[in-house]
């Protein structure tokens, strides 16, 4: 290879640059103001455990999503033996009252920009 | 049908009658053949409209199909002709059965507005042709629309005989009217169109057009046409209907009474 | 090998960053319609394809017509091709990328395009059109490069290519004939529902494929001294010449299959493009234009002084394309729409955004093709 050294070199700057702000994150050892999130007023318990919502709410969503569009199943059977109607409004957004205070902090701290909203509209404090 | 199902039918009809009750009750269905398929039962449903054209005249400029349509699935007032999203609206009789209608056929059939939609046809060619299976159908017939899955590439509605699909040129969010949370809207980019009120029909209600139709003049009859028994199985049996190109072999499911 | 490319004279960077600012300039239009919606696009209800999937169409039988060269070359060692084959898969790779490109830029949810990978769905035309293509690239990047590469170090290529070089010459009908199937299987449009579609794309596109090349070869004669020689190019105008006979009498099938039969719904479209239709008439001059431009082509071509002649040559290779392109490119897709099934007539012209994103495809494709063709003429040393 021609201009080997300066090639691996030019590799290794760039690369250690586009990772920067996650080497950065971890020398600091913070996660920055990772939000708080508040349970919901009423409701027990989420239709699965905690754990499993946080880590998991995007694939329990698609498989909601395909069971009632695609297979016309409107009712979940979670892991406790409890039935829900699948819907997003109605079901999660029932608890989850304020989706800016529970479902947008955690998104934009991720920085991730689910598509749900572009159709499925906030049942309280509908803004076009 | 036989006699046990019925009496399933039935069974299950008053189960959901106290499940989904007051709704159920003012609809004032007593007809098992409403209820969704309750699974196991043997023969394939079969929905499908039955429309009398004349009875739905006699109402002059009645829009009671469309408005009831457009406030249920959240459906927006796009003015440009060119990018309107359309789940059932009116067209001129000759120009949905142009081979049927002639220049010397009764001027009043001629130029009498009849409500179009998706005639969920049996054989649908925009399910055949959508590369994803955004679009398929269901069991039960209907010609179900997945919008988290299309891709927004129109073949569908090149695909369909009836210009009965609409594609969001534009977000559509912002020329609803009045916007409902129980039903979702849809995004820039994916085509939609009737479902014949899926979402309802899984409740036990008619589709939103049939119930407003029935509250004015009751021009539109719903129901199993698998069913012998069904009144629009007996009213397609016993009269005259016709379906929007019946040549091409899509089995239209939407039945005309010129 | 592809550093070739980086190294050249003035002129060759003045047309690579005249390319570039075009590429910019359709990327800016992009966004402009990712940020807006198809709604900045000429495109209806009644007319929900246009000018993109019209070039994509035309864009397959430029890709398909490779394999004019392929087939005389491996199959029946016709030695005059073996210094243009190189060229014409290097045409084939640029235009399949411009397919792909203006498949993307037409979809309404372009974020989605997985999808149809996702959910492979085989009664769908347009799955097979994805993989027909995406196979007929590899196809072209395989064998031109073990061929190339063999080429330049003077030996004879590996022995196992010569079966995929096989397999890509049904396989490059194939790319045309199911981009045709996407049209001619449609019960809703009665102008597209005939089954000398295929063999029509085909027609023409085995016309402006060679057509194509012919321009591009007494361009590089001009402008490099790489030079295909007159036995090459006297073959390619015999081609191009009886594939365009070909496509005319195709569509005098088709003029006479619908108009003595005399079905509304057939005739409506031909008499939409050809004399208007409810007093809609856009696209009329545009198809009598392309009707007598490639008849006039044709028949010129038939004389041999003015086929021998480069520069009649040339003149009548653009006509060819010009007119071809016309017929697919614009008519052959809005045709079929109008009017629409509810007898409605809704005219489409393509917009402003629409042809600069266009235009950056091209764009694209022609960077593309200058950068492989300037390392085939590099390797080669004849500039």
């Amino acid at each position: 290879m021609y201009d080997g050294a300066k090639i691996i070199t030019g590799l290794a700057v760039f690369g250690a640059m586009v990772t920067l702000p996650a080497w950065y994150g971890w020398a600091g050892g913070s996660h920055g103001d990772a939000p708080e999130l508040a349970p919901p007023a009423h409701g027990e318990h989420c239709v699965e455990s905690v754990e499993f919502m946080r880590s998991s709410h995007m694939q329990l969503l698609n498989q909601w999503r395909d069971q009632a569009i695609r297979r016309g199943s409107r009712s979940y059977r979670s892991s406790s033996g409890e039935t829900y109607k699948i819907s997003l409004t109605g079901t999660c957004l029932d608890c989850h009252q304020a989706k800016a205070e529970f479902c947008d902090r955690c998104h934009n701290y991720m920085g991730v920009q689910p598509t749900c909203w572009n159709c499925h509209v906030e049942p309280t404090g509908v803004k076009p | 049908m036989n006699k046990s199902r019925r009496d399933f039918l039935k069974k299950a009809g008053m189960t959901l009658l106290g499940a989904s009750g007051a709704r159920f009750v003012i609809l004032g269905i007593a007809d098992a053949e409403h209820l969704p398929d309750s699974g196991g039962s043997g023969v394939r449903r079969r929905w499908a409209i039955a429309i009398d054209t004349e009875k739905c005249a006699s109402q002059g400029d009645c829009t009671a199909c469309i408005d009831a349509c457009n406030a249920e699935h959240n459906i927006p007032r796009i003015d440009n002709p060119e990018e309107e999203i359309k789940w059932i609206w009116k067209e001129r009789a000759k120009a949905v059965f142009p081979h049927q209608l002639g220049n010397d056929s009764p001027r009043t059939l001629r130029d009498r507005e009849i409500p179009v939609l998706c005639n969920h046809c049996e054989n649908p060619p925009c399910v055949r042709v959508c590369p994803t299976q955004a679009t398929w159908k269901r069991d039960d017939g209907i010609v179900m629309m997945d919008q988290h899955r299309c891709i927004g590439c129109r073949y569908c509605i090149v695909g369909c005989p009836y210009g009965a699909r609409s594609f969001n040129f534009r977000d559509p969010r912002r020329a609803i009217d009045k916007l409902r949370s129980d039903y979702p809207t849809r995004t820039r980019g994916v085509v939609e169109k009737c479902t014949l009120c899926a979402e309802r029909l899984a409740i036990g209600a008619q589709p939103a057009c049939v119930e407003a139709c029935e509250a004015t003049c009751g021009a539109m009859v719903f129901g199993d046409l698998a069913n012998p028994d069904s009144a629009i199985g007996r009213l397609v049996r016993t009269t005259l209907t016709m379906r929007r190109k019946p040549e091409l072999g899509t089995e239209p499911k939407v039945h005309y009474k010129l | 090998m592809l550093e070739k490319a980086l190294d050249g004279g003035r002129g060759y960077w003045a047309w690579v960053c005249t390319l570039l600012a075009l590429i910019g300039l359709g990327f800016v239009a992009y966004l402009h319609q990712f940020n807006n919606g198809l709604t900045v696009t000429g495109l209806s209800r009644d007319v929900p394809w246009g000018f993109y999937i019209a070039q994509f169409t035309f864009l397959v039988g430029v890709a398909a017509s490779a394999v004019v060269l392929v087939l005389p070359y491996y199959l029946h060692d016709f030695k005059a091709f073996g210094k243009l084959v190189v060229l014409g898969e290097f045409l084939a790779i640029s235009a399949v990328i411009m397919c792909m490109l203006f498949i993307f830029v037409d979809m309404g949810q372009p974020m989605r395009v997985v999808n149809v990978i996702l959910f492979p769905t085989p009664h769908s035309l347009m799955f097979w059109d994805m993989t027909v293509l995406c196979g007929y690239l590899v196809l072209n990047v395989l064998i031109s490069r073990v061929t190339f590469r063999a080429e330049i170090q003077e030996l004879p290529p590996r022995p196992w290519i010569r079966p995929i070089i096989i397999l890509s010459v049904p396989w490059a009908v194939s790319i045309h004939t199911v981009t045709a199937f996407l049209y001619s299987g449609l019960a809703a449009r009665p102008f597209w529902e005939s089954a000398v579609l295929a063999p029509r794309f085909l027609a023409s596109a085995f016309s402006a494929g060679p057509a194509i090349l012919i321009m591009l070869a007494l361009l590089l004669a001009r402008i490099t001294a790489f030079d295909v020689g007159d036995k090459a190019l006297h073959r390619l105008s015999t081609i191009m010449l009886y594939a365009m006979l070909a496509n005319l009498f195709f569509v005098a099938m088709e003029f006479f299959t619908v108009f003595y039969s005399s079905i509304p719904e057939h005739t409506h479209h031909f008499r939409y493009l050809f004399s208007g239709l409810e007093g809609a008439h856009r696209l009329v001059p545009w198809m009598w234009f392309s009707l007598i431009l490639g008849t006039g082509c044709a028949i010129g071509l038939l004389v041999p002084r003015l086929r021998h002649q480069r520069s009649s040559l040339a003149f009548l290779s653009a006509g060819i394309v010009l007119a071809i392109w016309i017929d697919k490119g614009l008519g052959m897709v809005v045709g079929g729409f109008v009017p629409s099934p509810l007898g409605a007539v809704t005219e489409y012209w393509p917009t402003l955004p629409e042809v600069g994103i266009s235009t950056g495809i091209y764009a694209i494709g022609a960077l593309i093709l200058t950068g492989l063709y300037k390392i085939a003429l590099s390797e080669r040393a004849v500039i």
